[in-house]
């Protein structure tokens, strides 16, 4: 093995054992989110630079109780830790314990030492351990385990830099197992060692007793494995139960040899008195349901702040530079397509890093497992799981992550009603959608001391969630499948925040949204662009003439010019389009402008904004372009009536459109990977826009 | 004989049982994986508001089960 080969470490524990914040502790900001190959489990991969200046790969997976998957999220670390033979394959697996309940942390520890890994047990939450009176010897421990123990507190960041020292030292297989495999199924271990050339013992007997987790066999190794399991009559999670005993029953010898003063379970009183008022009965909800009303506030409150300054900054950006560049298409790209634009990405990062940094502090401080504790009986009603709140809260944020958390949810029907419901939550995409919206039709007044905007903005949430519950009960009627259904979760000790933890998913976040939706939000717009400056025949080269044969000139120059624009945006490929799809739309409130903005957010309901501003600074041209959306938007007329186009029956329609209807090419794609096939994600598509379709045209009937 | 077998979701916020064994195989291997082994004492701490799930501790730590887990582990008391 040559000295400079990047290391590979993999991380594994408990949910819940700080195995995240150790991750952070090691990696920083050198992180990045990948795919494991041919699964779509998100990869949480980060880099540190070891004392002897190597550079190690450490990958933070999924926290598992066991190396039996009960969840396709926990699979992962089977595929991983079985895994011997690829690229892959970790140099070192660090096991995350977590101090103050070791036994629960060993079971994990056992198996992994018996696949004959090198392994490094991480004792953290040492600071909780002394806290709760814990007392072990290290020394005695690393000594009868055979593995070299590194006592860590993730928080403070103490240990970090010895646990990163032991990296850079030879760290060895353990050799013999501490539950050697039982007598009868050592013929089928024996007969798989030899055809396969499988490592040891408990790696072959996993093989037969995880048919589930071989992905990364070829075809023709897992019929192999397959009919070695049926010749030898071996049925997968027969011994686990005894396996579990036996195993625990070594732990809990080494623990009383090494166990210098158990816990003392005072420490606990304290989370013990505030999950008497997170859980009760009245005070659990209404304290939930202000903890919501809170996030939605301050979204708005906080984030209007640097939203508008951002907005104003990029028309200013674009007006001066439309100055400074000279005349032609080159430059009325910049100005017009590429930088309104980008502007409309950078508008998202206030909300974006809010709402990402108010769910990741839920999360850190172990109030999520009481919401999905207090909800569960309620979610079931609906065909849901107490596990599906997770994904819906994250569901305000981005459907995509979400629609990914799923898979800790193990029954399949309640797990395909959450990805189904999920997209009806609003996202964060939605976000400036509403925001300029409801800026345009509801009145920045104050009603009871909340803003009344601020309330239009959380009815819009509440009724997303409404009907994403009454979606998820009529499936449960619909779709009839038998499967059993439990939840076993730790509910954690609350802890304050890991303010580093939260800081890391923000900038995490924000990034890969900036970088990834902004790519398409981005080409959107530039695409955009050429649609509506460009156009069939030779109306657009020659519109000055046009306009001028049809008033005869009977116009101002600024009459005419303004004329003019409009002209050329009405005979563009986009006018062209929009008017195409325009009788469909009009019973709905929506005029062609309108209609194009409605296409180009199928791919991504975001690009809304972008392309508002777009057309609207193509179509007022003579203005400067140095308006914001808002006050374009607001001074659009519709020629029909004379009044303003936003009018709020207009708005209300919009709004409820954008609130039910799936226009996101890559929540679409991820529905297709997760359920793997198009059935869904078509469903899903057919059912959203036509509920969009028949809500907002209600919704306009109704107000006009 | 049946008034010596009770299990879980039978006991009283606050009281402290023994756990015996697993009507449920399939249940119990998960739950033994969390720590709730035939030897070990259970305490039933408290119900969620609606009654289900509940709230349990074992191994000095807390866990979350819904009424009908807990109705498969029996315990001695």
């Amino acid at each position: 093995m040559s000295s400079r080969k990047r290391l590979k470490i993999a991380l594994v524990g408990n949910p819940n054992s700080g195995k995240s914040s150790l991750f952070n502790c090691l990696t920083g900001l050198h992180q990045k989110v990948g795919n494991f190959p041919g699964v779509t489990v998100e990869k949480r991969l980060g880099f540190c630079t070891l004392p002897d200046g190597r550079t190690a790969e450490i990958v933070d997976l999924p926290g598992v109780y066991s190396i039996y998957p009960r969840s396709l999220d926990e699979r992962i670390v089977s595929q991983v830790l079985l895994d011997h033979r690829s690229p892959g394959t970790p140099d070192i697996v660090v096991v995350v314990a977590d101090a103050t309940n070791l036994k629960r942390s060993l079971l994990l520890m056992t198996q992994v030492i018996d696949l004959g890994l090198p392994t490094i047990l991480v004792l953290n939450m040492m600071d909780l351990a002394a806290r709760a009176g814990i007392s072990i010897d290290i020394g005695k421990l690393s000594s009868k385990l055979g593995v070299k123990v590194v006592p860590v507190n993730a928080r403070r960041g103490t240990g970090i830099e010895e646990l990163k020292a032991l990296f850079t030292q030879q760290i060895h297989a353990h050799e013999s197992p501490i539950f050697p495999i039982r007598e009868e199924v050592m013929a089928p271990v024996k007969e798989l060692r030899d055809t396969l050339g499988v490592d040891n013992d408990y790696e072959a007997y996993l093989f037969l007793d995880q048919p589930d987790s071989l992905a990364f066999l070829s075809q023709a190794d897992r019929d192999t494995v397959a009919s070695i399991r049926s010749h030898h009559n071996f049925f997968p999670g027969k011994f686990q139960g005894a396996e579990t005993i036996q195993r625990f029953g070594y732990i809990q010898n080494l623990l009383n040899e090494i166990t210098l003063k158990p816990a003392d379970d005072a420490w606990k009183s304290q989370s013990r008195a505030i999950d008497r008022i997170l859980t009760h009965k009245i005070w659990g909800y209404i304290i939930f349901f202000s903890i919501l009303a809170l996030i939605f506030q301050s979204i708005f409150a906080w984030a209007t702040v640097p939203m508008d300054f951002i907005d104003e900054l990029f028309a200013s950006f674009s007006a001066s530079l439309q100055q400074v560049l000279p005349e032609g298409p080159v430059s009325n790209l910049i100005t017009q397509g590429i930088i309104p634009g980008i502007g409309g990405i950078v508008i998202f990062v206030p909300q974006i890093a809010i709402l990402f940094g108010l769910i990741s502090i839920l999360e850190e401080t172990g109030y999520m497992s009481r919401v999905v504790f207090l909800m569960d009986k309620i979610m079931r009603k609906f065909g849901l799981n107490g596990k599906s709140v997770v994904p819906l809260i994250s569901g305000v944020a981005c459907a995509i992550p979400a629609i990914m958390s799923t898979r800790t949810i193990n029954n399949w029907k309640e797990r395909m009603i959450t990805i189904f419901v999920t997209p009806l939550m609003s996202c964060s995409a939605r976000l400036p959608v509403f925001t300029i919206l409801i800026a345009l039709i509801v009145p920045d007044e104050r009603f009871f001391g909340l803003n009344l905007q601020g309330i239009a903005l959380m009815g819009l949430y509440l009724l997303g969630f409404s009907m994403a519950i009454l979606s998820a009960w009529v499936m449960k009627k619909i779709i009839r499948v038998r499967e059993r259904s439990y939840l076993i979760m730790e509910l954690p000790t609350y802890r304050l925040p890991r303010w580093k933890n939260v800081g890391l998913t923000m900038i995490e976040k924000t990034r890969s949204f900036v970088f990834e939706a902004g790519k398409i939000i981005l080409a959107i717009s530039i695409v955009l662009w050429v649609l509506s400056s460009y156009g069939p025949g030779d109306r657009l080269t020659r519109a000055h003439e046009y306009v001028a044969q049809e008033t005869s000139g009977t116009l101002t120059e600024e009459e005419m010019e303004d004329r003019v624009a409009a002209y050329k945006l009405e005979n563009s490929y986009a006018g062209v389009i929009g008017k195409a799809i325009e009788p469909v739309i009009r019973p709905l409130g929506y005029d062609w402008k309108i209609g194009i903005a409605l296409i180009t957010s199928f791919a991504a309901r975001e690009v809304f904004v972008g392309t508002m501003a777009t057309i609207y600074a193509i179509g007022s041209a003579a203005d400067e372009g140095s308006a914001t959306i808002r006050s374009r938007m607001q001074a659009e007329i519709n020629p029909e009536t004379g009044g303003p186009r936003f009018t709020p029956a207009v708005g209300f329609s919009l709004l409820i459109f954008y609130t039910f209807a799936m226009q996101c090419m890559s929540t679409l794609a991820v529905v297709y990977r997760e359920t793997g096939g198009w059935k869904w994600p078509l469903l899903q598509l057919l059912y959203m826009s036509g509920l969009a379709y028949i809500s907002s045209l209600i919704v306009y009937q109704l107000l006009s | 004989m049946q008034g010596n077998f009770r299990n879980v979701a039978e006991m009283k916020p606050g009281e402290v049982g023994v756990i015996s064994g697993f009507v449920d195989q399939h249940i119990g291997v998960k739950l033994m994986e969390m720590g709730c082994l035939p030897g070990s004492t259970i305490r039933f701490n408290f119900k969620a508001p609606l009654g289900d799930p509940i709230c349990v501790s074992v191994l000095g730590y807390d866990l979350s089960i819904r009424v009908e887990e807990a109705a498969a582990i029996s315990i001695i008391s």
